[in-house]
């Protein structure tokens, strides 16, 4: 009885928080306006007067979404997979947003830290209990380390850390090819840039490992380590002394100098968390996904985590849903471009419209005509020159 | 004209902000809304204004009902409304800035600034606003913005003109010059309403006065027979002590000890200039002035949130000009803000992490790597039922509570702990009358427990009644030392202003 009164009551607060209702309406509302867009591309369907057909393939397309990413446990695996640096690259611009910092240079982090957790990755060989949680560390320190730059820039000299990151994540792309070049990472049969092997025992085992003979299970222990980032990110946030700090800067850069803080140092540690985060995901995807690095192994995992901050409010939990909902997306929108003739492309157009339904909060309430508190967007970074 | 308030009730989630409540006004009068922070009076006209639409009630014009669903359809019934923050761009030119919105234009639809010129000038000269049509906002002081705002009201011909805290921002003689504006615009049959907290302006320039409390009129008193302790007992609820009631001091050594300081800000400008002063223990220092004559500057310093350019700070004899503000707080000073909002709280924290922002860091709160919130919210609450503050729990967001209450919190924090020194600015910039007996009374008690106390105060009434001894600066100088109780404050007025009392020149 008390667990469900107690479940009853965290269901309620649920629903009385605004924000979770928006984020709610925001995913449907573009499923809706989706599903015109699904209709429209269907021209010829809509030429021959169709609508049934049409709604149809809107069905098919939408259940095909469903179905690819939580159908299965194929389908569960594939959305874990995507989710994981989705996560982790999430939480590195969530503890940038907290302290009022714009992280634009989560892929530029994700390359220096996966760089550097390859490293470990091919030199050592074995134990894969030592090495697997050495190339981890090295990841996640080599993300901070090129997250520190930005910080240090900022507090230094107050270069504006947007336009610093976004510099950084460019000259990260083109140090990685270098890299990819070198001896020391090329792979010795290769003249493309392309890096050694991790090897055998320094991959990230697979979450399915267990079950005999389903290669195709391709999830992996990053997603662990994602959940436990979520777990540190909101102890960090809630609990310890600096995540205080954290927060008070994020929210009042001129009470948090007033209470003492060292504002310059909160600064360049907020970025240092936040660039250790996105060490994590490029770890996860050389070790786990790929068992090695190409020259753009990052992707736009790093904006993505942009939209998935926003989204989650940078909250532990709201950067998680946001995240595997993005994963979902991602992995049901192969079976749905497999299914039916749908492009995978909708899935951008999906993630776009739920971004943009969430940063207009007033729209959704003309919308679905509901209340909606007026300051619904969250945590966001201060302006330029601040 | 005359606009008829009837029955209206407004709620917000939770709370009732105006609970029928029925009002009116008319052409050639003044009629003061005066109420704490948090009775209503905004939300009252702001209801009047378009702003928001009340749940039940209506409004009359002139016998008719009228329903405003924005601001533009009030302005067309001829209200207008001067807001506290005013509403200008501060790199447009007086004209620019007025005719903004109803701009006369040319042929071809270019801006017709002759025409606009002409236009300010004109409503400068009737109601006597001597203002320049061609001066930027930004350049010009508040006093002169707000009569800005003013033509920009009258150019919509508003025949009821509403103030919402208009002298919040002015200095004192800028509140002479305002009432005086108030005067001819009466003169002129327009009507004015005044919203303020302030009881002696109330007093001034009221016709009628409507006392608000908790969202309703608790009555109407005539100007002429009510006294100040009179409507402050209708505002608060309760018989409210007006004047600080303190014993003589008795000062002991000398704790602060300010030495030849100066401050030159960011664009060279000399902000404090060789300031010399020292504040004893048991003692309280007011210094006064009006804004901007380099008081922030000073207080900047004294805290640690800006270095000096010359001169030296001892704190107990311990030179501290260029200690941290983590290492002042330690040795034992606090510091009320001068700006709540900017500085002193965290807004979206909770009232219990704003009551440790400054001492989170202490053993009590924290090992240096973990909080101990359940010791953090221990203090919270007993400083919540300490200094009584009205906040449902200590879990909700500190924007959420009134100015006076948010005050409180900080006072709260700033004060509850051993202190050497004690600095506040402002410590009742809008804050109600309950709230600012209430901070007054602490500050004394911490005095006469034997802490130096430095208040730096634009509110003459407040600095005097506060003080052992008086500062004023002026243009970043200490331009006398004054005993209050035989200073009179038209004499610490005229320091302020930059004169001389004749009394002084004899002397």
């Amino acid at each position: 009885m008390k667990i469900v009164a107690s479940l009853r009551k965290i269901a309620e607060r649920i629903a009385r928080t605004s924000s979770f209702r928006i984020t709610l309406l925001a995913v449907l509302s573009a499923m809706v306006v989706g599903a015109f867009i699904i209709i429209l591309s269907d021209i010829d369907k809509l030429q021959n007067g169709d609508i049934i057909g049409a709604i149809r393939t809107v069905g098919s397309a939408y259940w095909a979404l469903v179905v690819g990413s939580f159908g299965s446990l194929r389908a569960i695996s594939a959305t874990i997979n995507s989710a994981t640096p989705l996560i982790l690259c999430g939480l590195s611009v969530a503890v940038a947003f907290k302290a009022g910092l714009f992280n634009i240079g989560a892929t530029g982090q994700m390359l220096a830290g996966g760089m550097a957790a390859l490293w470990v990755g091919f030199a050592m060989d074995g134990p894969g209990y030592v090495q697997v949680p050495l190339a981890v560390l090295a990841g996640a320190l080599g993300g901070a380390a090129y997250g520190a730059i930005p910080g240090i820039l900022k507090a230094r000299t107050g270069a504006h850390e947007v336009i610093t990151t976004i510099m950084l994540n460019n000259m990260a792309g083109f140090m990685v090819l270098w890299l990819l070049k070198t001896n020391l990472y090329q792979r010795a049969d290769r003249t493309d840039p392309i890096s050694k092997l991790v090897t055998a025992p320094g991959h990230l085992p697979r979450l399915f490992g267990f079950l005999d003979n389903r290669p195709d299970l391709i999830a992996h222990a990053g997603f662990v380590v994602a959940i436990l980032a979520v777990i540190v990110y909101w102890w960090f946030l809630n609990r310890s002394t600096t995540g205080f700090e954290f927060r008070a800067f994020g929210m009042n850069a001129d009470a948090a100098q007033y209470a003492g803080m060292h504002t310059k140092r909160l600064t360049v540690m907020a970025m240092m968390f936040a660039g250790a985060f996105a060490g994590l995901a490029g770890s996860a995807e050389v070790l786990g996904t790929y068992g090695y690095a190409s020259q753009n192994f990052a992707g736009n995992i790093g904006f993505d985590a942009i939209a998935i901050a926003l989204l989650g409010r940078s909250s532990p939990v709201g950067t998680l849903f946001a995240a595997l909902l993005f994963g979902a997306l991602q992995a049901g929108g192969r079976q749905m471009q497999a299914n039916t003739d749908v492009p995978i492309d909708l899935i951008v157009v999906l993630r776009a419209l739920i971004v943009m339904f969430i940063a207009a909060p007033l729209l959704i309430k003309a919308i679905w005509r509901v209340k909606v508190a007026p300051s619904s967007t969250g945590q966001t970074f201060r302006g330029w020159g601040s | 004209m005359q606009l008829e308030l009837r029955g209206i009730t407004k709620r917000f989630p939770g709370v009732i902000a105006n609970d029928n409540v029925n009002l009116t006004l008319k052409t050639g009068e003044v009629l003061c809304l005066i109420g704490e922070n948090g009775a209503g009076k905004s939300t009252l006209m702001n209801v009047l204004y378009g702003m928001y639409k009340a749940e039940e009630g209506q409004i009359l014009l002139d016998g008719s009902p009228v329903v405003f669903t924005s601001p533009a359809d009030a302005i067309a019934a001829g209200i207008g409304m001067v807001h506290q923050h005013f509403m200008l761009v501060p790199v447009f030119t007086v004209a620019e800035n007025v005719v903004l919105g109803v701009e006369p234009t040319g042929r071809f639809g270019s801006l017709d600034i002759d025409k606009a010129r002409e236009m300010v000038r004109e409503v400068s000269d009737r109601y006597n606003l001597n203002l320049d049509p061609d001066a930027i906002i930004e350049e010009l002081p508040v006093g002169v913005q707000q009569r800005v705002e003013i033509v920009k009201v009258l150019l919509r011909d508003a025949k009821v003109v509403v103030f919402d805290e208009p002298t919040a921002v002015l200095t004192p003689k800028e509140i002479i010059e305002f009432f005086e504006i108030v005067k001819t615009l009466i003169a002129a049959g327009r009507g004015v309403v005044f919203i303020t907290h302030k009881l002696k302006e109330a007093l001034n320039v009221a016709d009628r006065i409507a006392v608000l409390r908790r969202g309703q009129v608790v009555g109407e008193v005539d100007p002429k027979s009510a006294t100040e302790s009179q409507i402050a007992e209708m505002m608060v609820g309760r018989p409210v002590q007006l004047i600080v009631d303190k014993k003589p001091h008795a000062p002991g050594e000398v704790v602060l000890e300010v030495k030849d300081l100066s401050i030159v800000d960011a664009d060279g400008r000399t902000m404090v200039d060789h300031v010399s002063f020292t504040v004893r223990a048991g003692e309280v220092v007011g210094i006064a002035g009006v804004q901007g004559n380099g008081q922030t500057e000073l207080v900047d310093a004294l805290t640690g949130l800006r270095h000096s350019t010359r001169g030296r700070v001892e704190l107990d004899g311990q030179d501290i000009t260029s200690a941290s503000p983590r290492e002042r707080h330690s040795k034992g000073i606090a510091h009320v803000p001068e700006d709540r909002q900017r500085q002193g709280l965290v807004g979206g924290l909770s009232v219990a992490e704003n009551l440790v922002l400054t001492r989170y860091h202490d053993e009590e709160f924290s090992n240096g790597i973990v909080m101990d919130w359940p010791a953090a919210h221990r203090v919270a609450e007993s400083l919540i039922t300490e200094y009584d503050i009205r906040t449902p729990s200590a879990d909700i967001e500190a924007s959420t509570l009134s100015g006076g209450n948010q005050q409180k919190v900080i006072v709260a924090r700033e004060l509850s702990r051993p202190l050497r020194l004690s600095i506040a600015a402002q410590p009742t910039r809008g804050v109600d009358v309950g709230s600012i007996e209430y901070i007054h009374s602490r500050i004394i008690k911490e005095r006469d427990t034997g802490t130096a106390v430095l208040i730096v105060s634009t509110e003459l009434d407040e600095v005097m009644a506060l003080s052992d001894r008086l500062l004023v600066m002026y243009r970043g100088k200490i331009v006398a030392d004054l005993d209050p109780k035989a200073t009179s404050a038209m004499d610490v007025g005229l320091y302020m202003a930059g004169s001389r009392p004749a009394s002084a020149v004899n002397a």
